[in-house]
């Protein structure tokens, strides 16, 4: 790691948002707006069966009685929900193999530094790459197949394995859980599908490239990834956009369920284009993700690294089931200029002995807000249960904002919580060791936060990690001086 | 040939209130002068201000480092020309290693120099060396920057860093305080070694035992913001014996310095 942080600072040579281009690529886009018509066109873009329009509709019907939540820390203009195209897919898409791809969607992705062609692919690391509204790509996947691993497209798995998908869907986030969960059952158009059968250790890294291409669409993905008894699974997410001068809308749910003794390690480093110095456009990243551990001794681990976004509303949360299991949250989520950050975690101990840790690390710079955002709660059934919170704060300036909502309900009188918090800020002192050593001032606050967030950027997985230190500092650059 | 470091009627005020009151000091290359005064005389001010501290006002003066002004130049920039300072009180940095930090400091300096580089594996064994110099122990390059090190580690990690980025011009801060006799005298070790004709050193402390093991070129007494006695290292003796009172009516007296002589 500390043999990376020096490659990643050398690197880092410019402080625009790199993955801002837009791709030139024929898409079919739905009519803007949303009513139960433009359901059913995406029902039957898609070519589902019947029980998924059934299932579509009554989630519509649902969204249309809530009201969207305003509870988060979080400030922006009113959307308007008729103005949004729900479905935006490459013309040229049902590919038998990944040569067919359109050039100019491969030469995206490779703009982006995730090739697609097997061989080129970084050993261990599958990938589903999914473009505006559409999976284009899944890779290495006979290799999975063989050992009965299923990790495709989530409107292949609708097709191929309807039961699991019946059985599991809305499971962990019912249509019911809140106003954007609601949408996105309604009209989402495609995600990641993972299924790990029972003692089967993936032997990859399984990755999801999520990109926004088109204007004025929303981008609604659904990921589905369950872990059968013994399985172990490490999955990874990474999304960007171009830069637009307006704000899109990416409303995603992402469901994992871990059986007996399996393991799930859901790692993101979320880029979605921020806006500009003075908040124009940007992503507005709405997104539902929870877990849960239904089986005894098993393990959901999320551990994100949040610097893109104008506005990000989002909570990986594990619901600790199983007797036994455990529940953990490793986050950084990164701030500038005029972005907001709403973002937390929330465990929920139902079993016995069920352990939850939580390690925050908020950075604001600039005029952005930072909220950390945590519910623990240990029901009565939780005995022994067991948490650990940390969350930091680290602010960079003064125009900057750094908020920690801790909730901690605990109804099992031999259950235990720990909590600790700490705002810091960087000091001059730091800044100054470092400029007297030769290195400039933006180096240094690079430095400084890629120490700060050594604990959580260490959960990641070896390229990934090394993805989001670069990120942090090319994301924090101009906050100093 | 000029001296490497001009300070000429240096002014220097913090919140208003004036701290150096006219500084004038030549370092030649090659020289080692010490600076020795009580406490709040102003000599951490000086260094400070010589490594581009920037909530220190500069009233009046110039200073001259290889001929550039320096007074004009970045901290950054003048640690990459061959300024360096070992501080009074090192910085902790959470989180950022050693290496991390020190590889990242020397490619910049060398990079100034004109330098390739070194990757990690050849850092290393440059790092590795002068370890050895210094008596320390292998896993100091996996600590964090001066994270839970003793009084002695911080100081002796300051020397290393000299040793290390082999500055032009090295300024030590009171480097001698907190260390027993034996990093005492392993400190001044590594400040023998690196002595050249082509480097410099201010050697700031309150103890003349530190000058018994880096023998001082000059010896400056600064008191009250200003530079009253200038001498050799037998200055030092006189002032262990008698104490810095009888110099109080110096005070007011502008001595040459001996760049002058
Ligand atoms: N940041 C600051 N704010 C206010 N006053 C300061 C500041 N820094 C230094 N001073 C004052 O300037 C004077 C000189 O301080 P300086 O640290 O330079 O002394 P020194 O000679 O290094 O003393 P010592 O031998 O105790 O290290 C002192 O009166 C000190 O209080
Ligand atoms: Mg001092």
């Amino acid at each position: 790691m500390p043999v990376q942080q020096d490659e990643v600072l050398q690197q880092v040579t410019q402080s625009e948002y790199k993955y801002g281009f837009v791709a030139n690529i024929e898409e079919e886009i739905a009519p803007v707006g949303l009513n139960e018509d433009i359901i059913r066109f995406i029902w039957e873009r898609k070519g589902e069966p019947e029980w998924m329009l059934e299932w579509r509709l009554r989630a519509y019907r649902h969204w249309k009685t809530m009201q969207e939540p305003r509870w988060a820390k979080v400030v922006y203009p009113p959307i308007d929900y008729q103005a949004i195209s729900y479905y935006a897919a490459p013309k040229k898409r049902h590919v038998q193999s990944l040569d067919e791809i359109d050039p100019e969607i491969r030469r995206m992705f490779e703009k982006l530094g995730i090739p697609l062609e097997e061989q080129k692919l970084l050993a261990g690391v599958a990938v589903d790459a999914v473009l505006d509204s559409a999976s284009v790509a899944t890779t290495f996947k006979e290799k999975l197949a063989e050992l009965g691993i299923i990790f495709c497209s989530m409107s292949e798995a609708i097709q191929k394995y309807p039961e699991l998908v019946q059985k599991y869907l809305g499971s962990v986030v019912p249509y019911t859980d809140n106003f954007f969960a609601a949408l996105n059952s309604a009209v989402f158009s495609d995600g990641s599908f993972v299924y790990v059968p029972p003692g089967v250790r993936c032997p990859m890294e399984l990755s999801t490239y999520f990109r926004i291409n088109a204007a004025r669409t929303g981008q609604f993905e659904r990921t589905l990834i369950i872990a059968d008894e013994g399985a172990y699974v490490s999955y990874l997410e990474g999304c960007t956009a171009p830069m637009r001068d307006e704000n899109q809308l990416h409303a995603a749910v992402v469901e994992l369920i871990a059986l007996d003794g399996a393991e799930i390690k859901y790692s993101t480093v979320q880029n979605w284009y921020p806006g500009d110095r003075e908040g124009r456009g940007g992503i507005y990243n709405f997104v539902t993700k929870r877990g849960i551990c239904l089986g005894r001794e098993s393990k959901i681990s999320w551990t994100q690294v949040e610097t893109g976004s104008a506005i990000t509303w989002k909570y990986p949360s594990v619901i600790l089931k199983g007797e036994g299991s455990v529940g953990e949250f490793y986050s950084v989520a990164v701030t500038n200029h005029r972005q907001q950050a709403d973002t937390g975690t929330k465990m929920i101990h139902i079993g016995r002995h069920t352990r939850s840790r939580i390690v925050s690390k908020g950075i604001a710079a600039g005029h952005s807000s930072n909220t950390y955002r945590g519910l623990v709660r240990i029901l009565r059934g939780a005995d022994y249960a067991r948490n650990y919170t940390q969350c930091d704060s680290l602010l960079i300036g003064s125009s900057c904002g750094a908020h920690t909502f801790p909730y901690i309900e605990v109804l099992n009188p031999t259950a235990v919580t720990e909590h600790e918090a700490m705002t810091s800020k960087i000091g001059e002192d730091m800044l100054f060791y470092c400029r007297q050593r030769g290195i400039s001032e933006e180096d240094a606050v690079a430095l400084i936060v890629n120490g700060y967030c050594r604990e959580v950027l260490l959960h990641l997985p070896m390229e990934f990690a090394v993805e989001a230190q670069k990120l942090l500092a090319i994301s924090l650059e101009g906050s100093v001086g | 040939m000029s001296a490497l470091l001009q300070i000429r009627n240096l002014r220097v005020a913090i919140e208003g209130k004036e701290i150096l009151r006219g500084v004038s000091l030549d370092v030649y290359a090659g020289e080692v002068h010490a600076i020795m005064g009580p406490n709040g005389s102003g000599k951490s001010t000086l260094a400070a201000v010589l490594a581009g501290r920037e909530e220190y006002e500069v009233l009046e003066g110039e200073v001259l480092f290889d001929g550039q002004n320096l007074l004009e130049m970045e901290p950054e920039e003048r640690a990459r020309a061959g300024l360096f300072l070992a501080f009074q009180y090192p910085v902790e940095i959470p989180g950022v290693s050693m290496a991390t930090f020190l590889r990242t400091a020397l490619n910049e300096v060398r990079k100034a120099r004109g330098q390739e580089p070194l990757d990690p594996i050849q850092f290393l064994s440059y790092a590795r060396e002068r370890m050895s110099w210094l008596g320390m122990e292998p896993d100091f390059l996996q600590r964090a920057v001066n994270e839970g090190f003793s009084g002695g580690e911080k100081k002796r990690g300051e020397i290393f860093q000299l040793l290390l980025l082999e500055p032009r011009l090295a300024i030590l801060d009171e480097t001698d305080s907190g260390l027993d006799i034996d990093a005492l005298k392993i400190v001044a070790s590594g400040v023998n070694r690196m002595r050249s004709p082509e480097r410099s050193f201010i050697v700031i402390t309150h103890y003349q035992r530190l000058l018994n093991y880096i023998v001082p070129d000059v010896v400056h007494v600064l008191f009250d913001g200003r530079i009253v006695r200038t001498g050799g290292r037998e200055l030092a003796l006189e002032l262990e014996e008698r104490g810095y009172d009888w110099l109080r009516s110096e005070g007011e007296l502008v001595l040459p310095t001996l760049g002058e002589q």
